[in-house]
């Protein structure tokens, strides 16, 4: 190897919600008053569990991307989505908590168009070149729509993280960008509005898709000399109609235009051109050219070369392993109700306030955002939460112990239930005794429970998920949770339930 | 060097109300009816009460923190009452105050009242209750049946036993409780069951189903206690005296080291052990006549079987199939019905044990009076089998 660097892709991580929503379903559901949503009935999207939002899956993809082998020291967290879960309240330094990321670095959100993923990857790029150390570019949407539109069908909740540093083992290289702002409205979503408010189709694709984005992408070729004829992977998230056309537009093969996941997944918004990239990623074969297209208000493009080098071809990454894993879903009941598109009688248990006393989360935020315990420095005993006297009632040392995290410590499940009686959204709600192999355990909630496997001794892995909405102040909180399963660096490949 | 509390102090008269959705009263009606009866099997006035403890746990949808209520439903003489509150425990609690206070010489006659009012939630099961702000942080979506349940799992699997032979085994502990509770006027729920009622029944938190769980109830309990001299002075002659009264409080081992295997109840072990040792029982098998203990869910009476040194380890579940705990049983549990019948109004219940433990000591127990019982044991457990407080009281007979 090497040891001249480039600028480029060091690492790729993704994820996709468990769930994946039949169309069907919708439709049958909403057909009756808009028969034309008839013919977008094929495939199926991905849902949020209730305990999801854009932020846990940016945590998710993020954990999956720094995960691979190699991984550079992370300065910079940019986190891109239209739909963070707060207004105000840094939500790309949630992620950083919760990744446990040092307190010393660069972390901002991006926000407000659809390319805000590819933008946050460019601005990580340009910013990277001649510095060592690397960014981690995350991209997570969880899009609202109205029951019975479109959109509803079409979106779909997913996230992707990329790492961009210059170094010798890229898994692609990065061969040049070009960016066109234009104020064209497809669709836009005012403040305090809760959807997205959407103009005619034929129009966007006319005189937007087929328009702006081969402008774009002449732009590109001129900057980096790259022939649209020479492009292998064509990451374009326009659906794949629009997309082929672009293709045929510039004179790119069809055959470069990859799959939009539209039948898996669906449209993830901000997430989806990085969604769709690491998927090309995934598949990549060294050499192989890569454009990756954002669009909104605007278009970015991307040139990239696959190398093929060992951070890359994980047999069984983020996105492709996801899509995998994913179980089918047909109660769209379920899904209006977790996504409060119903008023759906929760009982009174639903009631108790929610409010954080945030003096107390403040001081307890490494516990509760990045599952961060203790470990006693005399006995080494791990332990959940961190105290002043040692647990261990052999030691009971005081004030020995320094900050331990258990949020990827292998763990698996002593005692466990399934509780009708208390609220959830998505009841019954499981829990029970989660034991730290190393030592340490916890009383924990469970999460995507598959039943088939969730018994005592079970493995589990901890997962970061909304605890609670406190829905009368518009608060979150977070915490961990356990999802029976093993970790899935230690799956062997997906099985489809 | 302690001494221990064994027959240092004596039950001079009880009360109970009786247990139910007492829709129409208030707690403080409650606590008059427990004390009412307290006060005239004592035989005294409540000018001659010298100190008060008070459980209540839920203050919630109660009536609200302090003594107070307490003072004020009686019109206790401006005496010191203290509140008392350790969630399940909390009328054991409440007692043990009594009693200590008695055994310290600082009151001649001290007052336990537990009361609880529930049924004001508007909801069905336990009220909600607060966590505390850091709590609220971390801790699971649980419930207290969802806790419980996890004894079951973890026994299973510790003892290998199989789901379904424990679920029988726990059914028959429901069946045993209803069928005791028949013959108690003032039990919550009096009617019969059978086994495939209760395995039928719908699940609350696998693998508890609605019968594996006690009722929710309104209700209170008292005690007056003294000194075995005074009680005399007063014209006693049997005399139901405290043998032990021990507490073991969780210090977080359980929830936190993985020592615990989650399929007994640490405290209690420690709890029993500390009160044999006081009540000088060495093989309590043999020694216990007969036992109330804390049956919040059936889970909870079969694993304390063990935890009380009543059945082996890992034998529990046969013997109650066996019938050993039933009436007519070797050592008869819960003869009033138990929290699953009875009730379980959470400050009242550790009185309430205690009530039916004197009931039969004394011979006063009607249609479901065992033939001279020796020693009587209630168990009153508070939290949830990870963390909690286990309280043991031995009863009987002054010699």
């Amino acid at each position: 190897m090497s040891g001249a660097t480039v600028l480029g892709i060091a690492a790729c991580g993704g994820y996709v919600p468990r769930r994946r929503l039949a169309r069907r379903a919708i439709v049958e559901a909403n057909g009756w008053f808009n028969p034309a949503l008839r013919s977008l009935a094929a495939g199926e999207r991905a849902i949020c569990n209730w305990d999801e939002d854009a932020l846990t899956m940016a945590v998710e993809a993020a954990r999956d991307c720094l995960a691979s082998e190699g991984v550079p020291e992370i300065d910079t967290l940019l986190l891109a989505s239209t739909t963070l879960p707060f207004l105000e309240r840094h939500n790309a330094g949630v992620v950083r908590a919760a990744l446990a990321l040092p307190e010393h670095m660069m972390t901002l959100d991006v926000t407000a168009s659809q390319r805000a993923g590819t933008s946050a990857l460019i601005a990580a790029l340009q910013a990277r070149r001649g510095r060592p150390g690397g960014a981690l570019v995350v991209a997570a949407e969880q899009r609202r729509a109205k029951a019975a539109s479109a959109q509803e069908l079409s979106c779909g909740d997913a996230a992707a993280a990329l790492i961009v540093a210059e170094t010798a083992t890229p898994i692609a290289e990065v061969i040049g960008a070009h960016q066109v702002a234009v104020d064209f409205v497809d669709h836009y979503r005012g403040q305090h509005e809760p959807f997205d408010y959407q103009w005619e189709e034929r129009w966007i694709r006319d005189e937007g898709y087929l328009k702006i984005v081969p402008r774009t992408l002449r732009g590109l070729a001129a900057a980096t000399g790259i022939d649209a004829a020479r492009i292998d992977r064509l990451v374009i998230p326009v659906g794949r109609s629009a997309a082929l056309a672009v293709a045929k537009a510039v004179g790119a093969s069809p055959q470069s235009v990859c799959d939009d996941l539209s039948q898996r997944v669906g449209d993830s918004g901000a997430a989806h051109p990085l969604v769709m990239l690491v998927h090309a990623l995934e598949q990549a074969r060294p050499g192989e050219t890569i454009v990756l297209v954002g669009w909104g208000q605007g278009c970015d493009a991307i040139a990239l070369r696959a190398t093929g080098a060992a951070a890359c071809g994980r047999a069984a990454g983020g996105i492709g392993r996801s899509i995998a894993r994913g179980v089918a879903d047909t109660n769209y009941m379920r899904y209006l109700a977790f996504n409060r598109l119903v008023e759906q009688d929760q009982g009174m248990r639903a009631e108790t306030d929610r409010q954080t006393a945030l003096s107390a989360f403040y001081r307890h935020r490494d516990m509760v955002t990045a599952l961060v315990g203790g470990r006693c420095a005399r006995c080494g005993t791990p332990q959940f939460p961190a105290a002043g006297v040692c647990v261990n009632p052999e030691c009971r040392a005081r004030g020995e112990q320094e900050p331990f995290r258990f949020a990827d410590a292998p763990a698996h499940v002593q005692s466990w239930t399934a509780d009708n009686l208390t609220y959830c959204p998505d009841p019954p709600q499981y829990f029970g005794m989660v034991v730290f192999e190393g030592g340490g355990r916890m009383m924990a909630d469970f999460t995507d429970v598959d039943r088939e496997i969730l018994a005592v001794g079970a493995p589990v892995r901890m997962a970061f998920r909304v605890k609670e909405r406190d829905l009368r102040r518009g608060f979150v909180k977070y915490f961990w949770k356990a999802v029976p399963g093993r970790a899935p660096a230690e799956e062997s490949g997906g099985d489809r339930h | 060097m302690a001494t221990g509390i064994r027959d240092k102090v004596v039950v001079l008269g009880m009360g109970c109300s009786r247990f139910g959705e007492r829709w129409d009263k208030d707690a403080e009606d409650l606590m008059l009816e427990a004390f009412d009866e307290c006060l005239a099997d004592a035989g005294i006035e409540t000018g001659r009460i010298d100190a008060a403890w008070f459980a209540t746990a839920m203050d919630e949808v109660n009536v609200g923190k302090s003594a107070m209520p307490l003072a004020m439903a009686l019109r206790l003489p401006l005496i010191p009452v203290t509140r008392v509150e350790n969630l399940c425990a909390s009328g054991s609690e409440a007692f043990r105050g009594a009693v200590y206070a008695v055994a310290a010489g600082a009151a001649d006659i001290a007052l336990a009242l537990g009361a609880e009012k529930l049924k004001d939630t508007g909801y069905g099961g336990l009220p909600q209750r607060a966590r505390g702000v850091t709590n609220s942080l971390v801790i699971p979506n649980l419930s207290a049946p969802g806790c419980f349940a996890q004894l079951a799992t973890a026994y299973a699997a510790r003892h290998r036993v199989a789901p379904a032979d424990l679920k029988r085994a726990m059914a028959q502990i429901s069946v045993k409780s209803h069928d005791n509770a028949l013959e108690n006027p003032r039990a919550h729920l009096r009617r019969k069951i059978d086994i495939d009622a209760v395995l039928r029944a719908p699940i609350v938190a696998e693998p508890l189903g609605f019968y594996d769980c006690c009722g929710v109830s309104d209700g209170a309990a008292a005690a007056i206690v003294t000194t075995p001299e005074l009680a005399r002075s007063l014209g006693r002659s049997d005399l139901v005296s405290v043998k032990a009264l021990q507490v073991a409080v969780s210090n977080g081992q359980e929830a936190g080291h993985n020592s615990w295997d989650g399929s007994y109840v640490l405290t209690t072990r420690r709890a029993a052990a500390r009160a044999y040792a006081e009540a000088g029982i060495r093989n309590p098998a043999e020694e216990i006549a007969m036992l109330e203990c804390h049956d919040c869910f059936s889970i909870t009476e079969l694993v304390t079987l063990e935890d009380l040194g009543l059945s082996p380890d890992g034998r529990a579940w046969r013997d109650v199939l066996d019938g050993r705990y039933n009436a007519d049983g070797a050592l008869p549990c819960q003869i009033d019905g138990g929290l699953k019948c009875f009730g379980h109004p959470i400050g009242a219940s550790g009185l309430r044990m205690l009530y039916e433990m004197y009931t039969q000591l004394l011979g006063r127990a009607g249609k479901r009076q065992l033939a001279a019982p020796r020693l009587g044991l209630t168990h009153n457990l508070g939290g949830f089998p990870y963390q909690n407080i286990s309280s043991v009281c031995v009863v009987g007979m002054l010699a």
